[in-house]
């Protein structure tokens, strides 16, 4: 019996449990960054996969696969499944990987808790595809579940308010371990000023999420009451409003897509400067640029219900409040550009992605601009245009900058060189199809097509059929990412990659002093300096 | 990097291929027919050439680094990393260029709100899958739903090519007739779950929300034929409860009015009247294909798990009363059809499923008494 305590008691030292159940209770931040990612990548194809039904449904006008109501449900549970199981959770995959080795932790300072996130992130997620295969179908009232329509839901509505919950829950304890990580775990040298932007930008990000989660979680629960203990929140027969939902929704909703933004421009801030051999440019107006962003993203959400019929006052000034977001954002893509601005550029495959990002996001920011102008938006709202901006906003800016984050640190990770010229046929392949598949849905919006409808008017026929011809070359290029990814993983080119990887990544950020592949455990003694050159001071 | 440039060659050349063979679409948005529209369109192009003027900037200097700062161009990097004159000025420079675009904005939004001074009024309510029309002023009442050349090609499979349905989508059986120079106060609600109300003509569009009300003008410069389309999801048949609006030269509209009102007599007489089962079966399949095959199919067989069957259901074949006070009330995904069919429609549609679609019960309901019934049901919540 001693003995084996003892040998429990050596445990830490030594690397982490065989087999299986390494993974099922593991709490090294490594471990629970890859099971985040890995199942952040599952879950893009699994919601891939749904955007490509709704394509192929759009590819011609007519009828010809799949029911109207399963349609509906194909376009709520795409959403959900890529913002709630794709890109916030590859997010905190990157955030448990990195934060640790760039402020120089040994690990998060809630390892249990870090644990216990993950698997309800998979109970959530796994709770919410379950609606698929229930009487009724899965949820079909677009990922906003705006009453009265989500109430019309079949036996599925009970599974998915609860689905939200778990995913709230998890998302709130990732949260509170990263801000607790941050705030205690730094080694003595990393003042707050010196850390690096995608530290900057989670420990943002993550007040935003304790703040609005509990909000979304309200708000659904009150959905529940009102079907099944005969409140009426939202039901004005009982002396209810429809459109406090809306308010509750978007309240949780706006700073919920910059929960999605601002860590990819934490990643872009800090892949842009090791190949531009570049300090960062004016790094603190980034930080507070971020900041400045996340408080705007609280008092802006009515932007999103212009025409539901506000007094003239709240039209205004929502209108006012959301054009504001245009001056931080516009100071980071300038601070990108003169980053980039006399350094000495490189382009690998990271580098590819992060300018690809900066050009199609601010494509996204235009057409942004353009829509925060009420009196216009009554043309725009809720028709294709604002469905090529928003993915503008997601696909080419955090899914590449979630592409360019892989192959940056990949190297780190495994102590192997990804194929470069793979890698750089997946960013070709990406860009272009993603301008194919996304550009034409302008033309769309501003022609008259709604946003939502299965099937159209046979003048929206060409752009329609091209933007599916570019789904179907975008979702299958993905594949090559995974590819690359277990090619790495299994040994990669051959190469023996350097602790450095990147060409003086070392004056940038403290993770490449680290060896390649990064030990099991790191910085069990705090570092005594740190690098300065990503900061500027 | 060759076969890139021959992938994005080849793709160019079929995206012009494609738009080549059909020239019937558009790029940018439409001026539209009125005022406002007009307007609309103005601040629209305002704001996208600033855009564009921004991006040529921006992405210039972008690319002219990415060119000339190249490693590979032997260029040394440069390590200044900050500057507060700079950054002042792409701060304040944004600022002029947003309030630039809030005047105009601000105007505009002033003017699509003033409501006062109209010459007419028209409520127009939501429901799960048409829109209902009354002109408070005249009493002409009327639903508006997917004409039926539509309605049968955009069934799954139906074997129909729509480019051969004129206006697939984007028709109706009874259009909405508007006089044009008139200012038009419009007033909006649902019966159900949130519509909203879009003709991209008319240069904006409005929710319409279940208890209440919201307001919009318009006055049309151009007679002529505008169309729109349901752009808040509602549910299954979203796409598929278009909007259109004629506007005509008042005394055409004049006309078009006394017309309506001959017609609505008419209705009432046909209510009155008793009916043979024949009368209302075979009324009743075109109500059928109209209101109630896009869910339970054309033959009634339903979906499994999703839409019941009609056909030898325990509550169709049942009570008659209790049937009737489904399809008044409706229940979760299934409208009230209570206040949406006149009662001949209502009638003839009951009548036909307890005796079509391979049920026989062999009974029959008169218009008269569904009447009676629809009298008795609660008026919509917002009055």
């Amino acid at each position: 019996m001693s003995a084996a305590t003892a040998e429990h008691d050596d445990h830490h030292d030594h690397g982490p449990e065989k087999g299986l159940l390494r993974w099922i209770v593991t709490t090294n931040h490594k471990d629970i960054g890859t099971l985040y990612l890995i199942f952040a990548l599952a879950m893009f194809f699994v919601g891939g996969t749904m955007a490509l039904i709704i394509r192929t449904e759009l590819f011609e006008p007519g009828m010809q696969f799949v029911d109207p109501q399963f349609f509906n449900s194909m376009t709520t549970m795409h959403a959900l499944v890529m913002v709630f199981g794709a890109v916030m959770p590859a997010f905190v995959g990157l955030a448990n990987w990195m934060i640790p080795m760039m402020i120089g932790a040994p690990d998060m300072a809630l390892p249990r808790m870090n644990n216990m996130s993950f698997w309800m992130l998979v109970a959530g997620v796994l709770l919410l595809a379950s609606t698929l295969f229930m009487e009724g179908g899965a949820p079909a009232s677009g990922w906003t579940l705006y009453p009265p329509l989500v109430l019309q839901t079949g036996s599925a509505l009970p599974f998915a308010i609860f689905s939200v919950h778990l995913l709230g829950i998890s998302s709130i304890m990732g949260a509170i371990n990263i801000i607790a990580t941050i705030f205690n775990m730094r080694a003595p040298a990393m003042t707050l000023m010196k850390m690096p932007l995608f530290v900057w930008t989670w420990l943002i990000t993550a007040f935003l999420l304790i703040a609005i989660m509990p909000v979304f979680a309200g708000a659904v629960t009150m959905l529940l009451t009102d079907r099944f203990f005969d409140t009426s929140f939202f039901d004005a027969a009982g002396g209810g409003d429809p459109v406090l939902y809306q308010h509750i929704f978007w309240f949780f909703g706006h700073p919920e897509v910059y929960v999605m933004i601002l860590p990819t421009f934490g990643v872009a801030s800090t892949i842009i400067p090791v190949f531009a051999r570049k300090p960062l440019f004016g790094y603190s107006s980034m930080v507070y640029a971020t900041a400045a962003i996340a408080f705007l993203s609280f008092i802006v959400w009515a932007h999103h219900m212009f025409t539901v019929g506000m007094p003239m006052a709240g039209e205004l000034y929502f209108m006012y409040a959301t054009m504001l977001i245009a001056i931080p954002t516009g100071v980071k893509i300038f601070n990108w550009t003169a980053t980039m601005w006399k350094g000495s550029m490189t382009f690998e495959a990271p580098m590819l992605f992060s300018i690809a990002f900066v050009v199609l996001f601010t494509l996204g920011g235009f057409t942004g601009l353009m829509m925060a102008l009420a009196p216009v938006d009554f043309q725009y709202h809720d028709t294709y245009f604002i469905v090529a901006h928003f993915h503008y906003t997601l696909v080419p800016a955090s899914v590449f900058i979630l592409m360019a984050a892989g192959y940056f640190w990949l190297p780190k990770w495994t102590g192997n060189m990804y194929d470069e010229k793979l890698a750089k046929l997946h960013f070709w392949l990406s860009a272009v199809s993603v301008n194919i598949l996304f550009f034409p849905q302008h033309f769309l919006g501003l022609a008259g097509m709604p946003r939502r409808i299965p099937d159209y008017a046979v003048q929206f026929a060409d752009w329609n059929m091209i933007s599916s011809i570019g789904a179907f070359i975008y979702g299958p290029s993905q594949l090559i990412f995974v590819y690359i990814v277990y090619k790495t993983i299994k040994g990669g080119t051959g190469e023996k990659v350097t602790d450095e990887v990147w060409e003086g990544a070392k004056e940038q950020s403290l993770e490449w002093t680290l060896p390649s592949p990064a030990p099991y455990h790191t910085f069990s003694t705090p570092p005594k300096e740190v690098p300065t050159m990503s900061t500027g001071r | 990097m060759i076969k890139t440039k021959q992938l994005f060659a080849a793709l160019t050349l079929m995206i012009l291929g494609l738009s080549s063979a059909h020239a019937d679409y558009t790029l940018n948005l439409m001026q539209g027919v009125t005022e406002l529209s007009n307007d609309v369109y103005d601040l629209h192009m305002w704001v996208l050439w600033i855009c564009i003027v921004i991006g040529i900037a921006v992405f210039g200097t972008m690319f002219y680094s990415i060119y000339y700062h190249r490693k590979s161009m032997g260029h040394k990097a440069e390590q200044f990393h900050e500057s507060t004159t700079v950054e002042i000025i792409w701060t304040i420079i944004p600022t002029v260029i947003l309030i630039a675009m809030a005047i105009p904005a601000t105007k505009l939004m002033l003017e699509m709100d003033d409501i006062q001074d109209s010459d007419m009024t028209i409520k127009v309510t939501g429901w799960q899958w048409k829109w209902e029309y009354e002109y408070m002023d005249n009493g002409i009442h009327f639903f508006s739903t997917l004409d039926e050349a539509s309605n049968k090609a955009r069934q799954i499979n139906s074997g129909i090519d729509p480019r051969s349905v004129p206006h697939y989508l984007l028709n109706v059986d009874k259009p909405l007739v508007v006089p044009i120079n008139t200012k038009i106060r419009f007033l909006f609600t649902a019966a159900d779950v949130i519509h909203s109300w879009w003709v991209p003509d008319l240069g904006w569009k409005k929710d319409t929300v279940p208890g209440f009300i919201n307001e919009a003008w318009t006055s049309v410069e151009k007679a002529g034929t505008y169309r729109g389309q349901c752009t808040e999801l509602c549910g299954k048949d979203h796409g598929f409860m278009p909007i259109v609006v004629i506007a005509m030269e008042k005394e055409d509209y004049d006309e078009w009015v006394i017309e309506q009102k001959g017609e609505a007599l008419a209705e009432a007489n046909a209510a009155e009247k008793e009916w043979t089962a024949d009368e209302l079966i075979a009324k009743g399949e075109t109500v059928y294909t109209n209101n109630c095959a896009s869910c339970h199919m054309a033959d009634g067989a339903g979906i499994a798990g999703t839409f019941p069957a009609i056909t030898a259901s325990t509550i169709v074949t049942g009570d008659m009363n209790a049937q009737l006070d489904l399809l008044m009330s409706g229940k979760g995904m299934m409208p009230a059809f209570g206040q949406m069919l006149s009662a001949v429609d209502f009638a003839a549609v009951s009548t036909f499923i307890r005796n079509g679609l391979g049920n026989k019960v062999g009974d029959l309901i008169q218009p008269s008494a569904i009447k009676a019934k629809q009298s008795a049901l609660p008026e919509d919540e917002d009055e």
